[in-house]
């Protein structure tokens, strides 16, 4: 049973509404019904404001009466993974320690939507604090993906990428710590972009680990998901690693094909481990960007192997610093009967937090903790150097790199709840680039029998998501 | 080449319950009984997995702990393209009451919490 429906481009809903045909109230009205009617199977939001949305979509159509120039996102719905801030709405993070926070401040990511013309219908289900593989660590429950809904949209931004992939918005904002966005967009059947490290602002975002956390766009195509990018870059003063780079036209050259182009194909990517049909479905893709004219050539990303567990000891190491702040004493759930503040802050945290988000903060702990920072979170941060070198000789020779974006297709939920490790090797393919900091994006690229959606991973240098999205359109384009 | 993972348990046990419990006081974290024997047995599956790192000579490899001190190192990448420290100033803040009105308890000006006692 599936629940796929495809959402309207943002092109034709801003034309639509700067032609006069439609207005954007009919267009929010629109959306907020086919929340409605799919969400209860899905699951993917965990807050809607109809009144919000209206009165943005009314706003948007007063500026078009009077004859305004509407802005690039005008009157297009956009949803909001809940681990980003908009002033007065929930913030849940997936967690119940969060649980009745209102922000008092808004993401810049968001902030840019708002002011590109944007109308947010609600806040997006996730893994509790982005820690996940599959959306089932949400205190609020598990997202269904809309291809199967016995199966995990991927996560931990599964409410983004089934939100898209049910049509009930053009596109959402994700983050992306070890494949967060990429993970997910190939579970759903989806475009999701991880744009490189610096390039958007992580001001407003409920920090997971801040050597890794990315902000980025969900949309059911790659000149949709390129439009939002480009509304989200940028410098912004409240991010001091936000890259002062200029953001280019990340449309200009997307339908230029991949002719002459050098795409390198990493062998490490297709070893053991690799689903028949996920291979099958990638390598199909290849020979199609080799028929158009692309230079594929065979290349070794060595240390890939040593990504997860440097991955993990990285990840949980700064979790569990970034996590000490929900302590009940500023914001969020506190424990009710604490005698003492040592007694209220535990208490909080116990009642507070999931099993996953406990792991991590106990694993993180023990990593940086005395005897131990030398052999795991020292060897680690080393290890990171290696994988990143080994990005940095490829892109000497290859102007892209193509991989699956998973081992495998979209998994039954439960099917990997109870075994932590074979978990977290559903990113064996997306923390090598988080750890790099270079930028890639999740494509559609076929189907397994079941009719499973299969994605493949285009990486890039540091700042040039251009090219992988000229990549990733002409992959899109093939696989049509 | 890829150490792929068998689900088998550990030959030794790396944690202890007392690790877990010392680093779980750490972490401010209270475990029930059967949570700290959970959490015991999910670190050593996570550190055996881990353990491979110790394959890798990294006596002459520097620490990496972000993104920009690796494109400061690339002779390619122009000065402009690195992230720097933005100037020490005062700017605005919040609104106190905005913030304060997030608080589970407060009087408005301080957050107020149960009493502080020696642990």
């Amino acid at each position: 049973m599936t629940t796929v429906a495809a959402a309207e481009s943002i092109d034709s809903i801003r034309a639509a509404i700067a032609a006069g045909e439609r207005t954007a109230t009919a267009v929010a009205e629109s959306c907020l019904d086919r929340i409605a009617q799919a969400d209860a199977q899905v699951h993917a939001f965990l807050s809607v404001d109809r009144e919000f949305a209206l009165a943005q979509a009314r706003s948007i159509d007063e500026r078009a009466a009077k004859g305004e120039e509407l802005p690039v996102l005008a009157g297009v719905p956009i949803g909001i993974k809940d681990v980003l801030t908009l002033e007065g709405f929930p913030a849940t993070a997936g967690s119940k320690i969060l649980e009745g926070y209102r922000p008092p401040y808004t993401a810049t990511a968001v902030r840019k939507l708002a002011e590109a013309g944007a109308v947010f219908p609600g806040k997006l289900n996730c893994d509790e604090f982005a820690m996940g593989s599959s959306n089932e660590n949400s205190a609020y429950g598990p997202v269904h993906n809309p291809h199967a809904l016995d199966r995990v949209p991927g996560g931990s931004s599964g409410g983004s990428a089934a939100a898209v992939a049910a049509g009930m918005v053009p596109a959402t904002l994700g983050t992306d710590t070890g494949g967060s966005i990429r993970q997910p967009a190939s579970f759903c059947g989806v475009v999701g972009v991880l744009p490189t490290y610096g390039r958007v602002s992580r001001y407003g975002l409920i920090a997971f680990a801040s050597s890794l956390d990315r902000v980025g766009p969900f949309a059911g195509s790659v000149r949709d998901a390129a439009t939002v990018l480009g509304v989200i870059a940028g410098q912004d003063p409240m991010d001091a690693t936000s890259s002062p780079l200029p953001v280019p036209d990340y449309k200009a050259d997307l339908d230029r094909g991949v002719k002459g182009m050098r795409i390198g194909v990493p062998a490490e990517y297709f070893a053991e481990g690799l689903d028949a049909e996920v291979r099958s479905a990638i390598e199909g893709g290849i020979e199609k960007l080799r028929a158009e004219g692309a230079e594929i050539k065979a290349i070794s990303l060595p240390h890939t192997q040593y990504a997860i567990p440097a991955y993990y000891v990285i990840a949980t190491a700064e979790a569990s610093s970034n996590l000490a702040r929900f302590d009940g004493v500023r914001y969020g759930f506190r424990a009710p009967k604490a005698d003492t503040l040592a007694a209220m802050y535990r208490r909080t945290r116990d009642l507070g937090f999931g099993a996953e988000v406990k792991r991590r903060i106990l694993l993180g702990t023990y990593v940086l903790s005395h005897g131990y920072y030398d052999a795991y979170y020292r060897k680690a941060q080393q290890v990171r150097r290696l994988l990143t070198e080994d990005f940095l000789k490829a892109f000497g020779e290859v102007d892209a790199i193509v991989t699956p974006t998973a081992p495998t297709p979209a998994f039954r939920i439960g099917e990997k709840a109870d075994d932590p490790v074979s978990m977290y090797l559903a990113d064996i393919y997306t923390v090598t680039a988080s750890l790099a900091g270079i930028c890639g994006v999740s494509v559609p690229c076929g189907k397994s029998r079941e009719g499973l959606p299969i994605g493949m991973q285009i990486l890039g240098r540091h700042f040039d998501e251009g090219t992988i999205f000229r990549v990733g359109r002409a992959v899109e384009r093939l696989s049509a | 080449m890829t150490a792929w993972y068998t689900g088998a348990m550990p030959e030794a046990e790396r944690v202890s319950l007392e690790d877990v419990r010392r680093v779980a006081e750490l972490g401010y974290l209270e475990l029930t009984p059967e949570e700290e024997t959970r959490m015991q047995r999910d670190l050593n599956a996570i550190l055996d997995y881990v353990a491979q790192l110790g394959e890798l000579d990294t006596a002459e490899v520097a620490p990496m702990a972000q993104v920009s001190e690796v494109l400061a190192a690339d002779a390619e990448v122009a000065p402009e393209r690195l992230s720097v420290l933005r100037e020490d100033a005062a700017g605005p803040c919040l609104d106190r009451e905005r913030v304060m009105a997030t608080a589970p308890e407060t009087d408005g000006v301080f957050f107020k919490v149960p009493k502080v006692i020696e642990r």
